[in-house]
């Protein structure tokens, strides 16, 4: 596999920076929609090499970061039970509910597991019949088919004992909240490349006409953001505004029929609220009628939730590209990593996260030697458990 | 020890301990949590001035010799992976510690904790591995103890190994010693042992075999001490990988540390591995490498001598200590920015997607 390497070549990544500075001639703000595309931005430091017209702006796409906090605090409670082994992929265990996490329940006495893909919690159900397995189904469209797959498994094998808690969101739905916004100042988008590698481009061609903004499907490693933003950039230049596909290696404009088929088997379309952001109209999936049995939030009566989202943060305004993250007070001071007041700093793809890790030191957030310990760690650094 | 007892009014970072009432696994997970624990919690409770030091081993001075001191406990699953065993690991693992002291790793404790059940053909597996490293190491295991615990109550052996070895006359390895312009070398390729241990332990397959490089350093240790005895620190990156290794030692330091990315020796099937569950390699588990900051003007006869070594074939240079950002990381990437390279808090997640 050298897909990695070829796509992080320093000298093309010279070549695609050179065209995107020969063709900028006036400022331009750009939305990557998705986290994992601000982390590869913020590492390799790609918008300190952009010219200084081109403003990349952080989009709400870090699945972690806009579950909702009354979804969060749903899946502690579950989780909590004696009698329920909860299952979850290994970066929402440390995003902060009301007052506490995963690993806090876990370290309680909780039965909270890490898994790489919701067919390992159905094997789990099946090998333990007698307790109650809960799959935590958070993210955007690239994590709803194997989550629509699983429960159209346990429903054909007849596993009553697993179930899905439920919160998928939607990105398109996402965008068009974001240009109905007053204050939106974003003029074209860096789409996901894996969620159109589901999803097709079907959902963009509207978007892109209606908002007379650009379009483009772009894919993770630097060298595709810089294809994108490349892209975005000359049809800005030249006043266009279509759907351009920068991913094609691994997008086909129809998407994946299979998934499609499966999501359109086991979900239905339904309002879903977004943490920091508030309810967006039909950006969000359920499980369907038929799945209902499957639905944790009706096999478990999670009532009497009472959240609390913390009174500084501001990481909804983040998740709108309204707020840049070290233009937050609390960012790198109340906020950090080991103390965040928001999913954003927590997520691995959150966009105060890469801000905090990567950058940190130019933007003066932080006092260089207060952010490490005062000495190194013996006994338990060496401990080689992994 | 009653949480009445705890004062964490003098703690330096507010947060992780006083959120958690009980320990995580991120305790363990060698960052930012694991050494607060030890900080704020064992050290103050000790006391005394060696542990103060906080280095991979004591360096106590004893009959007028100065010994390198060291203890570890190795609770890794599966029991036996692809490279190597907990028996090697847990021999390998303090003689390491002890060479980054510059010591010659002498004699050896062992404990072992074993389950209520476990088949004693699998007990002499991991104790035969442990014999055969410490004849490669040069060592000898000469105490031990066994206790049983029953079913349920372990996670089928944990192994606790001491050593102690003497440090050579002119040889004084610790952080403090770093000073601006020292060059910082690496031995080989990084991230293989936590990426074979996933491999196996998660039923990840990645389509390449790859090995633990659980290997005993001492041997390499002696061939750079022989080049100088002047070397300034030693570490070796096992858990929270180099980029603790490097916090843990700019900090102690207070000196700046700048890493080229780009010369990191990263093989292709750990980058490929790290990429696809969202992993850092600068965080992966190591266990038979080591980092050394060295003085400039020794670096290049160390370089030579290190890739001499069968252990050290892909020593690298990658950075040096700076004046600036002193206790902070940076990188310089590929494409020509820069970024902090942080302190990992706990354990690192795989992503969702």
């Amino acid at each position: 596999m050298k897909y990695i390497e070829e796509f992080q070549d320093p000298a093309l990544a010279r070549r695609l920076l050179d065209d995107i500075h020969a063709t900028v001639t006036r400022p331009w703000a750009l939305m990557e929609v998705c986290g994992g595309q601000t982390h590869t931005i913020i590492r390799h430091g790609i918008d300190q090499l952009l010219p200084s017209q081109v403003e990349l702006i952080h989009g709400p796409g870090c699945p972690v970061c806009v579950t909702p906090l009354e979804v969060i605090d749903k899946a502690l409670e579950i989780a909590s039970r004696p009698d329920v082994i909860f299952c979850s992929f290994g970066d929402m265990l440390r995003v902060p509910g009301t007052g506490r996490d995963l690993f806090q329940v876990r370290s309680e006495g909780g039965d909270v597991r890490v898994v790489y893909s919701p067919l390992d919690a159905l094997r789990i159900a099946q090998e333990n019949p007698k307790r109650q397995v809960v799959f935590f189904g958070i993210g955007f469209e690239t994590t709803a088919p194997p989550n629509a797959m699983t429960v159209h498994q346990a429903k054909k094998l007849g596993i009553p004992n697993f179930s899905l808690l439920v919160s998928h969101v939607r990105v398109p739905p996402a965008i068009e909240a974001i240009m109905q916004s007053p204050s939106c100042r974003v003029q074209g988008f860096l789409a996901a490349g894996h969620v159109c590698s589901v999803m097709g481009v079907r959902e963009y061609p509207e978007l892109a006409a209606r908002h007379r903004v650009p379009i483009v499907v772009t894919g993770f490693e630097p060298l595709d953001i810089l294809e994108g933003v490349r892209r975005a950039v000359r049809q800005l230049e030249r006043g266009e505004h279509t759907v351009d596909n920068a991913y094609a290696r691994a997008v086909r404009p129809e998407g994946n029929p299979a998934a499609l088929a499966m999501l359109e088997d086991v979900f239905e379309v339904t309002d879903r609220a977004w943490r920091g952001i508030g309810v967006i109209p039909d950006s969000g999936w359920r499980l369907s009628e038929r799945y209902r049995d499957f639905d944790a939030e009706h096999r478990f009566s999670v009532t009497g939730i009472n959240t609390r989202e913390p009174a500084e943060c501001r990481s909804g305004e983040v998740l709108q590209g309204l707020l840049k993250p070290h233009e937050c007070e609390a960012f790198g001071t109340l906020c950090t990593p080991r103390s965040p007041l928001g999913a954003t700093m927590v997520s691995s793809e959150g966009a105060c996260a890469a801000y905090y890790l990567y950058r940190r030191l130019e933007l003066g957030a932080v006092p260089a030697a207060a952010t490490a310990p005062t000495a190194a760690s013996a006994p338990l650094e060496a401990s080689p458990v992994v | 020890m009653s949480d009445t007892a705890l004062d964490i009014t003098g703690w330096t970072c507010p947060a992780p301990l006083r959120d958690r009432p009980r320990v995580v696994m991120g305790h363990g997970g060698g960052g930012a949590l694991s050494a607060e624990l030890v900080q704020h919690l064992f050290a103050p409770a000790f006391g005394g001035d060696v542990l103060a030091q906080l280095g991979d081993s004591a360096a106590v001075s004893l009959g007028g010799v100065r010994l390198a001191f060291s203890t570890d406990s190795y609770v890794v699953r599966p029991l036996f992976f692809p490279g190597g065993s907990i028996g090697d690991l847990a021999v390998n693992g303090t003689v390491n510690d002890l060479a980054m002291s510059g010591a010659e790793a002498a004699y050896l404790s062992c404990g072992f904790i074993l389950e209520e059940g476990v088949e004693l053909p699998v007990v002499a597996r991991v104790a035969e591995a442990m014999g055969a490293a410490a004849r490669a190491a040069g060592v000898e295991i000469a105490t031990g103890d066994t206790k049983v615990v029953e079913a349920g109550h372990g996670d089928g052996i944990y192994v606790n190994t001491a050593g102690i070895g003497i440090i050579p006359d002119g040889v004084d390895l610790r952080p403090q010693r770093v000073v601006p312009g020292d060059v910082v070398i690496v031995s080989g390729e990084i991230g293989l042992h936590g990426v074979a241990i996933m491999s196996v332990r998660e039923g990840l397959e990645f389509g390449v075999d790859i090995q633990s490089d659980c290997a005993a350093l001492g041997g390499l240790v002696r061939t750079m001490l022989a080049v100088t005895p002047d070397l300034h620190v030693l570490r070796d990156p096992t858990r929270g990988g180099l980029a603790a290794a490097l916090n843990e030692i700019a900090a102690a330091s207070g000196t700046g540390v700048v890493v080229d990315e780009g010369r990191v020796p990263v093989p292709a099937p750990v980058a490929n591995a790290c990429a696809i569950l969202g992993l850092d390699p600068l965080y992966v588990a190591n266990e038979g490498k080591l980092v050394a900051f060295v003085p400039r003007e020794h670096a290049d006869a160390v370089l030579d001598a290190m890739r001499a070594h069968p252990l050290g074939r892909h020593a690298a240079v990658i950075g040096e200590a700076v004046d600036a950002h002193p206790g902070l990381v940076v990188a310089r990437t590929a494409l020509g920015g820069t970024r902090v390279v942080d302190l990992p808090i706990g354990e690192q997640l795989p992503r969702i997607c």
